[in-house]
């Protein structure tokens, strides 16, 4: 059994990145201590084990750290391969899988940002780009229950993290994203039936309220 | 020997082509380029990408994988051979990492460096590009990234081998310099002369006068 040292993870609560990486350490029953980061002011700790990006997550395992939530996630899956596959062994189904969490590591975030951090025009187009993208991923997702097919996976993680943060973008961009992608939602759902996410993912409503500071401090209106 | 059918849709003169290039050459794959004219893209890449439209995309036996980095690493697990990413998972990880940021820190810069009118950002992204230089610099310990041999970062650093010193000299711009960045530009010398770089890189000559007739549109098109 892992000493509760030997893995610790360096977040914020909010952060659906740092979210990847606890639902990754959960589906694999690993024991960590978790040490949450004030983004605003940031700890010596994690500027000393992300020196490049000064950012969270930062997973540490026996003192060294490993940056990046997806890339996290599959050394969680390579050290802790005796359990719970995260990632398909197939090659080609991985690559697949790689693209994929790279797809919604390249689009998501920014575009959900053009909706909350915009106003006007701009705000419109990113909600029209953004309920694209999710209507590509849902067809991505076809009839499947997961993106990786029967079971909950890499792709599943890196995506289901952005669920927490609908909440937030829907008010501020004043619209709905379930009428818009009502078979995204239900496979969000179904994620959340599974206990590794629904005990990462935190109140939608909480979220918005850090949005809501967030934006103050970063002085957009 | 199972049927292989690989085709690479790519164009010369692509770092991100390139990296593809480099790993099917390591691992002694036979395979059939396809060059693409991306001013009129074939309904061949619009097929096998729909979603980037871009190239490079692999096609192994009728099937696609696109994204450089994803194919490098498909290519290496589908293939037997030298090894292209290392086997332990924190040297993988650190890999990863490394050739991430690559990708995310030095292209948009370095391009942005060349080929931007404006003073202030052109100068806004010199300091983005060498600040990654810098870091690139530091991480460097050994003859390459991958240690002694060649591996997955060096492959996905292979746009600062070859283009960023022909970008340079056409825009005048000192980038990299031996100055400031001793064991990136000593890199750049030991990549280039490993013989599977030197087989995968483009012909110097056409890509120069590409790149060169870009910058002249570009610099007179804001006048």
């Amino acid at each position: 059994m892992e000493n509760n040292n030997e893995v610790v993870l360096l977040d914020l609560w909010a952060s659906m990145f740092g979210m990847r990486v606890r639902i990754a350490l959960a589906e694999k029953g690993i024991k960590y201590e978790y040490i949450e980061q004030d983004i605003w002011n940031k700890s010596d700790l994690l500027l000393q084990m992300n020196p490049v990006q000064k950012k969270v997550p930062v997973l540490i395992h026996k003192g060294k750290p490993i940056c990046e939530s997806l890339i996290a996630v599959q050394y969680i899956d390579e050290v802790w391969n005796d359990r719970s596959p995260l990632l398909p062994s197939d090659p080609y189904a991985k690559s697949q899988a790689r693209f994929w969490a790279d797809y919604v590591d390249k689009k998501i975030y920014d575009l959900a940002k053009k909706v909350w951090a915009r106003k006007g025009e701009e705000q419109e187009a990113g909600k029209k780009e953004f309920i694209e993208a999710l209507q590509l991923l849902e067809a991505e997702l076809g009839d499947k229950p997961f993106f990786g097919g029967d079971k909950f996976g890499f792709v599943d993680i890196s995506l289901v993290t952005f669920y927490s943060w609908f909440y937030a973008v829907e008010t501020i961009g004043n619209f709905s994203i379930e009428s818009e992608c009502p078979k995204f939602i239900s496979w969000a759902k179904r994620c959340l039936q599974k206990e590794s996410v629904s005990s990462t993912l935190p109140n939608s409503e909480r979220v918005y309220e850090f949005l809501l500071d967030a934006k103050k401090r970063l002085g957009i209106e | 020997m199972a049927q292989e059918n690989v085709k690479l849709l790519g164009v010369l003169g692509s770092p991100f082509v390139c990296r593809v290039q480099i790993a099917l050459k390591l691992k002694g794959v036979e395979y059939e380029f396809v060059a693409q004219d991306l001013q009129n893209k074939s309904e061949e890449l619009l097929k096998y990408n729909p979603i980037h439209k871009k190239v490079p995309v692999l096609v192994h036996n009728e099937k696609p994988i696109n994204e450089s980095l994803v194919i490098v690493e498909y290519i290496d697990e589908a293939w037997k051979g030298k090894s292209i990413l290392p086997t332990d998972p924190y040297q993988r990880a650190l890999a990863r990492f490394w050739a991430k940021f690559i990708d995310d820190k030095v292209f948009g810069a370095a391009w942005k460096s060349i080929f931007t009118i404006d003073e202030n950002e052109r100068e806004k992204n010199v300091k983005e590009a060498q600040k990654a230089f810098q870091f690139l610099e530091d991480e460097l310990k050994g003859k390459f990234f991958g240690g002694e041999k060649f591996g997955f970062v060096d492959i996905a650093a292979v746009y600062i081998t070859f283009w960023i010193p022909m970008l340079q000299e056409i825009a005048g711009l000192e980038l990299l310099t031996n100055e400031k960045f001793p064991k990136l530009c000593k890199w750049n010398q030991e990549f280039l002369s490993e013989p599977t770089i030197k087989e995968s890189l483009p012909p110097r000559d056409p890509i120069f006068a590409f790149f060169k007739g870009l910058y002249e549109k570009i610099r007179a098109s804001a006048k």
